[in-house]
């Protein structure tokens, strides 16, 4: 068997990728997709602790079926925002919607 | 650790995965950036596997390859996000730094101390898991997770509503 260690070497290296996307990318679809990335890291994490420590509960399956609801319901409330957004302001850089700022 | 056909399963999906998380942030036509992240996630959904989670890995390939990753390209389109970004990044390098040092951090501060060192759950406790007939059960029992069930799909249901409202043209009659 792969020791857990690797799994979460493996979680947390797709973490930073996603990371680095939310922080750097200027188009705001790339960054709900590194949003994605993140979040598919955080459910490996759950699973490989589930499947390393407690297998002979259903918890962690469960909770990791409830992130895919959060992430379906994410990625479709963040791109309507987004193209809210460039129909107002023919933008998709998350800078220049910056209408609130004082 | 023997060399065997998981460990090189487990070698296969993870450069999968991390290449694809690579190619959706790097790459400059948003276009294929939806291609890697379906990549991304056919890797993870591999790894699932691996895991001995069958029905997460289904999951993974309807919902996020099948639904998510066909919204992005969707949006990816509907915003002409292609044509109209010359520049790829802000801070590039600074951001670039800020995410290793913290990979550097979570593997050395975090997973090596305490998981690999101390190889208290190195591996699994038991070969036998939970199937997915179980999970099905432990959804809609009255003593399992009925009302989260609820709840999430009361979740989607408004995020759904939601996006449909957002997304509106103004333009139209009520």
């Amino acid at each position: 068997m792969i020791p857990l260690w690797m799994y979460l070497v493996v979680a947390a290296a797709l973490f930073c990728i996603g990371m680095f996307g939310v922080l750097a990318r200027r188009n705001g679809v790339g960054v709900l997709m590194s949003v994605e990335l993140m979040l598919s890291a955080v459910n490996l994490n759950i699973v490989a602790f589930w499947r390393y420590s407690t297998p002979e509960n259903t918890t962690g399956m469960v909770f990791a079926a409830f992130l895919f609801v959060v992430a379906a319901a994410e990625a479709a409330v963040g791109l309507a925002i987004i193209i809210s957004v460039y129909r107002n302001r023919h933008s998709v850089i998350p800078e220049e919607a910056d209408t609130l700022k004082g | 650790m023997e060399f065997n056909a998981i460990t090189l399963a487990f070698i296969v999906f993870s450069l999968v995965t991390l290449g694809g998380g690579i190619g959706v942030v790097t790459c400059i036509n948003l276009f294929r950036g939806t291609i890697w992240l379906m990549v991304s996630l056919f890797g993870m959904a591999g790894l699932f596997i691996l895991l001995s989670a069958p029905f997460l890995a289904a999951v993974q390939v309807l919902v996020y390859i099948g639904a998510i990753a066909i919204l992005f390209t969707f949006a990816v389109m509907l915003t002409r996000s292609i044509t109209h970004l010359p520049v790829r990044f802000t801070r590039l390098w600074a951001n670039a730094f800020a995410a290793g040092a913290f990979f550097v951090l979570l593997v050395a501060g975090v997973i090596y101390p305490v998981w690999v060192v101390n190889d208290a759950v190195h591996f699994p406790v038991s070969d036998v898991t939970r199937t997915t007939a179980d999970l099905g059960v432990a959804l809609v029992s009255g003593n399992g997770f009925v009302l989260p069930f609820e709840v999430a799909s009361l979740l989607l249901t408004a995020a759904m509503i939601g996006a449909i409202v957002i997304a509106r043209d103004v333009d139209d009659e009520l």
